[in-house]
C-alpha cells in the first residue's frame, strides 16, 4: 500500500471510531426506549432490546400525558421563533440601512451589552413579570427572548449587502419605507431569517432553566420540564427515561437534519462579527 | 432639494419606527434588570419583600461580604474554574481535533461525518442528561461496562465527589465539540490553498506547514472559540442540576456557580443575596473577555 493509502486508512480509522463514540450515547437511548420495564437495568447493559416494544411510549402519553407537554414545546417554540425573526429582522435591517438619529451609539450600546450573561437580568426579570402577572404565563416564557442583540447582528450583517440602489429605486416609484422592508427587504433576506427562526425555534425548545423558572403549573410545562421532573420520580425506569429523551430529542434532530445548512451558517456568522 | 429632505426624513422616522420594538424589549428585559439586579444586589430582598417590596432594607455590600466569608461560595468558584480549566481545553482540542480530521484532502464523505460529530449540540440537555446518568450507572451503565473491557473496575461516576466532576466534563464536551468544529472548519476553509501548495514547493513537510501556516492563521477563530467556550463553563448550569437531581451533587460536590445563584434566588428566594452571586459571576466573565481582547490584539500587532 503507497503512504498515501495508509494515511488515508488511518484518517477514516479516526474518524469512523469517533462518530461511533459521538452516536453511542444517543443510538443507546434510541435501543433502550424499545425495551420492555426493567429490561436495561442488568448486567452487562444489553445493546439491542430482546423484543422491540411501544410499551414506553403508550405509557409517556397516554398515562403520564407528556403530549400535552410536547404541544406546549411547540407552540412555544413556534411563537418564539416568528416573533423573533420579525422583531430582530426589523431592527437588524434599520441599523444596516436607514439613517436615524442616535444609530451608530444606539448600536455601539447593543455591541458592549453582549457581554451581559442572561443571569444577570433573571432576578428582576422574574420579579417583573410577577408584578405584571406573567408568572407562568407562555408570554412570560417567551417574551423575554424574542429581542435579542445576537439577532439582530445576524440580519444586520446580512441586510448590509443589499444594494441601496434598490431600495432607492423604490422610494423613486414611490414606495413607503415600511413597504420596502415588508415587500423587498424581507424576502431577500430569507436565507438569515430561516437560520435565526431555526436557532431561535431550537434555542426555546431545548431550553430548561427559564420554564423551569416561570412556569408553576405542571399543565403548561414544557417537554424539558416535565422530563426534569419525570427524571425526578422515575429514576428506576431506564426505558421509561429514554422514550421521554426520545421524545424531546428527535424533533430538535430531525428539523437539524432538513435544515442543516441554514443553522450551521448561522453559528458560523456569529464567529465572524468581529 | 425639498423632496431629498422629506425623503431623509421619511427614512430617519422609519428607522426608528422599526428599531423600536426590539430596543424597547432588550431596555425592558435586559437594561432595566441589569439595573435593578445592581440594586437588589446591595439590599436584603427576600420572599418577603416580593409581597412588599418596602420590606427590603439597604445592606450597602454586605451581600458580597457574606458571599466572601460562605464557604459553599468557594466550593461553587473552585468548581467553576474547574469546569472552565478542564472542561474548555478538553472542548477545544476534541473540536479542532475533528476539524483538522475532517478538512484533510483525502476524507471521504466529509459532510456525513459533519452532521454525525455536530448532531450532539442540537440535542436537548436534560434529555441526553438523562441519557447519560444511565449511561454513568455504576452497575448498569454502558461506560462502566465499556471499561471493564479493558479490565478498570467500577467507578461510581455520579456519587462519587471525586469522579462527579469529571463525569459533568465529560458529557458538556460530548455535547459541545461540534459546534467549536464548525467554526475551525470555516476558519480551516478561508485558508487559501496556495500557501499550502507554495510550502510544499519549498520543501516544507506536513508538521512544519502546519506550524508555519495552520497555527498563525488559525489564532483569532482560536482565541474567539476559545472565549466562547470559557464563558459557556463559567456559565454552566443545567449539566450539573441534571446529572446531580438538581442540587449540586454529593456534599455540593458539583455545584457551580450559576446553580449556586439558581438555588439562593428561586428556592429560598434570597434574591439580593442571589443578585449579588450573578454580579460575581458577570465581573469574572468580563475579566476573562477583556483579557481575551488584549490576547488578541497583542497577536494582531
Amino acid at each position: 500500500m503507497s503512504r498515501k493509502a495508509w494515511t488515508s486508512l488511518a484518517l477514516h480509522a479516526a474518524l469512523v471510531s469517533g462518530a461511533v463514540v459521538t452516536l453511542a450515547p444517543l443510538l443507546w437511548m434510541l435501543s433502550a426506549s424499545f425495551m420492555t420495564t426493567g429490561e436495561a437495568n442488568a448486567a452487562p447493559p444489553p445493546l439491542l432490546p430482546g423484543r422491540a416494544t411501544l410499551a414506553q411510549y403508550r405509557e409517556l402519553f397516554v398515562r403520564l400525558d407528556l403530549g400535552r407537554s410536547f404541544v406546549n414545546s411547540s407552540i412555544l417554540a413556534l411563537c418564539a421563533a416568528l416573533l423573533s425573526v420579525v422583531v430582530n429582522a426589523a431592527a437588524g435591517y434599520a441599523f444596516a440601512k436607514l439613517r436615524f438619529p442616535g444609530r451608530g451609539r444606539l448600536f455601539a450600546g447593543l455591541l458592549a451589552a453582549m457581554v451581559i450573561p442572561g443571569q444577570v437580568a433573571m432576578l428582576p426579570v422574574f420579579l417583573l413579570l410577577r408584578s405584571v402577572g406573567l408568572v407562568n404565563s407562555f408570554a412570560g416564557v417567551i417574551l423575554p427572548g424574542v429581542a435579542s442583540i445576537f439577532g439582530i447582528f445576524l440580519v444586520r450583517q446580512f441586510a448590509s449587502s443589499v444594494p441601496d440602489e434598490l431600495l432607492d429605486a423604490a422610494r423613486i416609484d414611490g414606495a413607503g419605507e415600511l413597504r420596502i422592508f415588508w415587500s423587498i427587504v424581507l424576502p431577500l433576506c430569507r436565507p438569515i431569517l430561516v437560520t435565526l427562526g431555526v436557532l431561535t425555534f431550537l434555542g426555546t425548545w431545548n431550553d430548561f432553566m427559564w420554564p423551569l423558572i416561570v412556569l408553576t403549573d405542571d399543565a403548561k410545562w414544557t417537554l424539558t420540564v416535565s422530563l426534569a421532573s419525570l427524571a425526578g420520580e422515575h429514576v428506576q425506569d431506564t426505558e421509561l427515561m429514554m422514550a421521554g429523551a426520545v421524545v424531546t430529542v428527535l424533533p430538535a434532530l430531525l428539523l437539524f437534519l432538513f435544515l442543516q445548512r441554514s443553522y450551521i451558517d448561522g453559528i458560523t456568522a456569529g464567529s465572524i462579527k468581529e | 432639494m425639498r423632496r431629498l429632505s422629506s425623503w431623509r426624513a421619511r427614512e430617519a422616522r422609519a428607522g426608528l419606527l422599526l428599531v423600536a420594538p426590539g430596543l424597547l424589549l432588550l431596555a425592558l428585559f435586559l437594561a432595566l434588570p441589569v439595573v435593578a439586579a445592581l440594586l437588589l444586589s446591595l439590599t436584603d430582598f427576600d420572599l418577603y419583600a416580593i409581597g412588599d417590596p418596602s420590606a427590603a432594607r439597604a445592606v450597602g455590600l454586605g451581600n458580597y461580604a457574606r458571599l466572601l466569608h460562605d464557604p459553599v461560595f468557594w466550593k461553587a468558584l473552585g468548581n467553576t474554574f474547574f469546569f472552565v480549566v478542564f472542561g474548555g481545553p478538553l472542548t477545544v482540542s476534541l473540536s479542532l481535533g475533528a476539524a483538522l480530521l475532517l478538512n484533510h484532502r483525502l476524507v471521504r464523505f466529509p459532510g456525513l461525518f459533519r452532521t454525525i460529530y455536530f448532531a450532539p449540540v442540537v440535542t436537548t440537555l436534560v434529555a441526553v442528561a438523562a441519557v447519560w446518568r444511565y449511561l454513568y450507572h455504576p452497575r448498569f451503565g454502558l461506560l462502566n461496562a465499556a471499561l471493564g473491557f479493558f479490565g478498570i473496575g467500577p467507578v461510581d461516576w455520579l456519587g462519587d465527589p471525586h469522579w462527579a466532576m469529571p463525569a459533568i466534563v465529560l458529557m458538556a464536551a460530548w455535547k459541545n465539540f461540534g459546534a467549536n468544529m464548525i467554526i475551525f472548519v470555516a476558519g480551516l476553509k478561508a485558508i487559501p490553498e496556495s500557501l499550502y501548495e507554495a510550502a510544499r514547493i519549498d520543501g516544507a513537510g506536513p508538521i512544519q506547514r502546519f506550524r508555519k501556516i495552520t497555527v498563525p492563521l488559525l489564532a483569532p477563530t482560536f482565541l474567539f472559540v476559545g472565549l466562547t467556550t470559557t464563558i459557556g463553563y463559567f456559565q454552566l448550569f443545567a449539566e450539573p442540576y441534571v446529572l446531580s437531581g438538581g442540587e449540586g451533587g454529593p456534599m455540593n460536590a458539583t455545584l457551580s456557580v450559576a446553580l449556586f445563584m439558581y438555588k439562593q434566588g428561586f428556592r429560598w428566594w434570597s434574591i439580593g443575596s442571589a443578585a449579588s452571586i450573578a454580579f460575581v459571576l458577570f465581573a469574572v466573565i468580563l475579566a476573562a473577555t477583556l483579557l481575551q481582547r488584549r490576547l488578541q490584539k497583542g497577536g494582531e500587532a
